[in-house]
């Protein structure tokens, strides 16, 4: 190897993805040079061509084909009447034939298309909220959609909200202030052990009760109620995601990753080994700590307000409301919904705040933002602690919610997890954040198992049906999303402009070798 | 921290004792301690977890030394190495099982079933190395620090399904084909072959490596490209085709790593890779990244370490803190002195 002279080898490594990008803006010119015609005419057939090979494989998706490309060709007809039209005949379309479910998704999302454009900024997010508070009432009415299967029930639903509320937390740290921590689940598992250990029987010598509900006076250890509890939680991890980043936060960012992912490798092996610390049983070890004090209001607030704040979750409702007897379940996911709410709140507020636009600032350029004054230390720091807080927060509701806390529910693959739902949906960008962390806490839950089902009943070479542990193989699956978003759409599914731009164009100058090997091609 | 890929920068220069400086003596001075404590408690335990530790070491060396070479010419964090390691277990059982047919009790004939398989696992693993790095990291050179490193991520995790995809969730076994007759049995201390074969197996291997990056053309244009890619570029040396290259000599190294690793401990998983390979990583840190013979001191260290540890009789935390100590080291250094033991302090200050 050693005897070839340098530098007489250029262009002689095959295809680059440089080169593959290329080839693809070439394409593309060269389709966009056609007529009209003969596009639609290509686009036309080839998506005929597509759903005809798709209907001996599934009818559903050979439907969803359909609609997808007749929502597509929708949107380029000009004329309104025509638009109206075409949308009345599909919603009609599927209120005859259809699964009317689907009918009433698309009427519910082609009003929001005529709301006008300086209106949706309020209208869309509210739609969005009535429509997920209303979830549980018509989660089992809904059609199945094709691959995935049936909607997620609402206990699923309830573990998204808590990931979403974990990821719009992450955001602050690795979308905002641009600091990746690979260490996330450190502050989950400090959240879930303090929530574990002020509402259980882990400390049994002591007995302290803050207005717990649900339980015995007398029981033993410490019982605090779940409002302050969560709070509890956050601020508690808060305080230790600025003792993590004190000594950790004049790191360079590769290195800071490196020290929080350190951390979060021993903090699950603290909690694992945690039953014995000098004779004393801190975590209960891989047992975990179980049960924990169920939420509620308790009977005073509960009967203030005739019943509407539940006294206990777990021992609550069956009240019938609109066909559907509500249950514990549901309790626990409104009750998400208002912490992710809270969540976002803070977390655009944050956004726009003074100290926002500094972790702006840091991420873009630290030289400069130091240069103009801001402290880099302290920005730092309070980016860690407003993430740590949130995760504090999610990671406790998501512990009394299992009413259980075992340190194997904090390994490395967490982390990576909650990183991958920042990057899919975009970094830095909420409405991303919370579609990414949405869908990929789904997919984790039920959609992996239920594309695995689809993919080993319904594609088979002649009677040969693969079987494949779909669900197994969780995090090649998230890293394989990693790696193409990363390289193919830095900024993420929904992009923040901002970031977009900082990811394609570069904070630093395009380097020289790159110049000299493209001009060597030339 | 790029500085010199190669010349083995001893920190000669003077500097004021700090209060840090301070703290971290006075770590140093109570493991010391602790260890004479346990010497005198059980001298023939120690000496004997001490060469276990040695053997270890040799292991981390050859994956920490893929760290370092990567770090030292991408400042990358290739976190996708440890899962090339254990990738490379894998290899090496099946070649060596399944085209070679090595089993247990062939006597000599061992011997060159044994480097067949290092070669071919070593060469498939630079491969495999070389197309990570065309694939995941070359098209993100231009972009921010922490893109490559996420793509890093993600790759690791691919590699890790693909070993669970082929040899399944549980453990594979290898034959355990190393002799495990005494080398020497001094006082109680026994020092067995198998151990000795790892050693003796690695250390030509990092003489190999270090003659390529010190004395080679080669290795003369990977120092450049590691110190200054634009000047590299200016003086002809195709930058791209370097990093190639030194993604292929850290493939190598890891495949003799998971070969060496496969053979001696008989079993490999798909998902230790990732956990050995953060070891081999705080090696490398350990010894400062981007200096080889720094990376070899700092993985016998944390292989002398990690065997106290565990095989230690007075008073150890025990094999179920390994990783937490072994972490722990990683941070304090990365906080006390992230030029690591034999690095060079560097304006950012590491």
């Amino acid at each position: 190897m050693s005897e070839h002279p340098e530098g007489t080898h250029v262009g002689t490594q095959g295809e680059s993805p440089a080169e593959i990008i290329g080839l693809r803006n070439r394409l593309r010119a060269q389709w966009r040079a056609q007529s009209m015609e003969t596009r639609i005419g290509a686009s036309l057939g080839a998506t005929i061509a597509l759903a005809i090979l798709l209907f001996f494989v599934d009818h559903a998706l050979c439907v969803a084909v359909l609609t997808i490309s007749a929502l597509y060709w929708m949107r380029r007809l000009p004329p309104l009447p025509w638009r109206i039209a075409a949308q009345a005949v599909l919603v009609a379309l599927f209120l005859i034939f259809g699964p009317r479910s689907f009918a009433a998704v698309l009427a519910i999302g082609f009003a929001l298309f005529w709301v006008p454009e300086r209106r949706r900024t309020w209208v869309m997010p509210l739609t969005a909220l009535v429509l997920a508070a209303l979830y549980p009432f018509y989660q089992d009415k809904m059609f199945t959609i094709p691959v995935f299967g049936v909607w997620p029930d609402v206990f699923t639903a309830v573990i998204m909200l808590v990931f979403v509320m974990m990821a719009v937390g992450l955001n602050i740290v690795v979308g905002y202030a641009g600091l990746l921590d690979l260490g996330y689940v450190a502050f989950y598992a400090t959240g879930a052990y303090t929530a574990a250990w002020f509402a259980s029987e882990q400390f049994a010598h002591t007995t302290w009760h803050l207005g717990a509900v649900g339980i015995d006076p007398k029981l033993p250890g410490i019982h605090i109620t779940v409002w302050p509890l969560l709070l509890l939680a956050g601020i508690i991890t808060a305080v230790f995601g600025i003792l993590i980043g004190l000594p950790t936060l004049r790191l360079r960012g590769d290195y800071l990753a490196i020290v929080t992912l350190g951390f979060g490798e021993i903090l699950p092996q603290v909690a694992r080994n945690g039953d014995s610390l000098g004779g004393f049983n801190l975590t209960n070890g891989p047992n975990g700590i179980t049960p924990l004090d169920s939420p509620g209001f308790g009977h005073g607030i509960s009967k203030a307000t005739g019943g509407f704040l539940p006294a206990n979750f777990t021992a609550c409702c069956n009240a019938k409301v609109l066909g559907h007897v509500i249950q514990s379940t549901d309790v626990y996911f409104w009750f998400a919904i208002l912490l992710v709410i809270i969540t976002i709140f803070c977390s655009l507020r944050l956004q726009y705040s003074r100290l926002g636009r500094a972790w702006i600032a840091i991420r873009e350029d630290e030289t400069a933002a130091a240069a103009m004054g801001i402290p880099l230390m302290r920005t730092k720091t309070w980016a860690y602690a407003s993430g740590a807080f949130f995760g504090g927060v999610a990671g406790a509701y998501y512990a009394v919610f299992k009413s259980a806390t075992f340190p194997g529910d904090f390994f490395f693959n967490i982390s990576v997890f909650i990183l991958c739902m920042v990057i899919l949906g975009g970094m830095g960008n909420l409405t991303g954040v919370v579609a990414g962390a949405a869908f990929l806490a789904y997919l984790d839950q039920e959609g992996l198992a239920n594309t695995g089902a689809w993919i080993n009943t319904n594609i088979h070479i002649g009677s040969h049906h693969p079987n494949i542990d779909v669900p197994l193989y969780a995090s090649g699956i998230y890293g394989l999303i990693i790696l193409i978003v990363m390289l193919f759409r830095p900024e993420g599914l929904i992009p923040s402009r901002r970031r977009a731009a900082e990811l394609h164009e570069g904070v630093h100058d395009e380097p020289l070798y790159e110049a000299q090997h493209a001009g060597a091609e030339a | 921290m790029t500085a010199d890929a190669s010349a083995p920068a001893l920190g000669t220069r003077f500097r004021r004792p700090s209060f840090v400086g301070a703290i971290g003596m006075l770590f140093v001075v109570l493991v010391v301690v602790l260890l004479i404590k346990e010497l005198t408690v059980s001298p023939s335990q120690f000496f004997q977890t001490t060469l276990i530790g040695v053997t270890n070491g040799a292991v981390y060396a050859l994956i920490a030394l893929g760290y370092t070479l990567v770090y030292g010419i991408l400042e990358l964090i290739n976190f996708a190495h440890g899962d090339v390691f254990m990738l490379a277990g894998m290899f090496a059982i099946t070649f060596s099982t399944h085209f070679f047919g090595l089993h247990h009790g062939q006597g000599f004939a061992i011997v060159p079933i044994v480097f067949a398989t290092l070669l071919l696992t070593m060469a498939a693993c630079g491969a495999i190395n070389a197309t990570i790095e065309f694939v995941a990291y070359r098209p993100l050179r231009g972009a921010p620090r922490l893109a490559p490193l996420i793509t890093a991520i993600g790759v690791s995790f691919i590699i890790e399904d693909i070993g669970l995809a082929w040899k399944g969730p549980t453990y594979v076994n290898a034959p355990d084909v190393f002799p495990h007759s005494n080398v020497f049995s001094v006082g109680g201390v026994d020092y067995q072959w198998n151990h000795l074969i790892v050693v003796l197996i690695t250390i030509p291997v990092l003489l190999a490596l270090l003659y390529l990056v010190q004395r080679t053309r080669q290795g003369k244009a990977m120092r450049a490209t590691a110190q200054d890619k634009d000047a590299a570029a200016i003086m002809g040396i195709n930058v791209n085709r370097t990093i190639s290259f030194t993604f292929l000599i850290a493939g190598a190294l890891a495949g003799a790593a998971g070969t060496l690793y496969a053979l001696w401990a008989t079993t490999v998983r798909f998902d230790q890779g990732f956990q050995l390979g953060l070891i081999a990583f705080t090696a490398a840190v350990l010894g400062g990244i981007g200096n080889l013979p720094g990376a070899v001191l700092g993985a016998v260290t944390i292989g002398l370490i990690q065997a106290w540890n565990e095989g230690l009789p007075w008073h150890m935390p025990g094999s179920d803190w390994t990783e937490s100590i072994v972490f722990s080291i990683l941070i304090l250094i990365l906080i006390f002195r992230p030029e690591g033991l034999l690095g060079e302090r560097t304006p950012e200050g590491g």
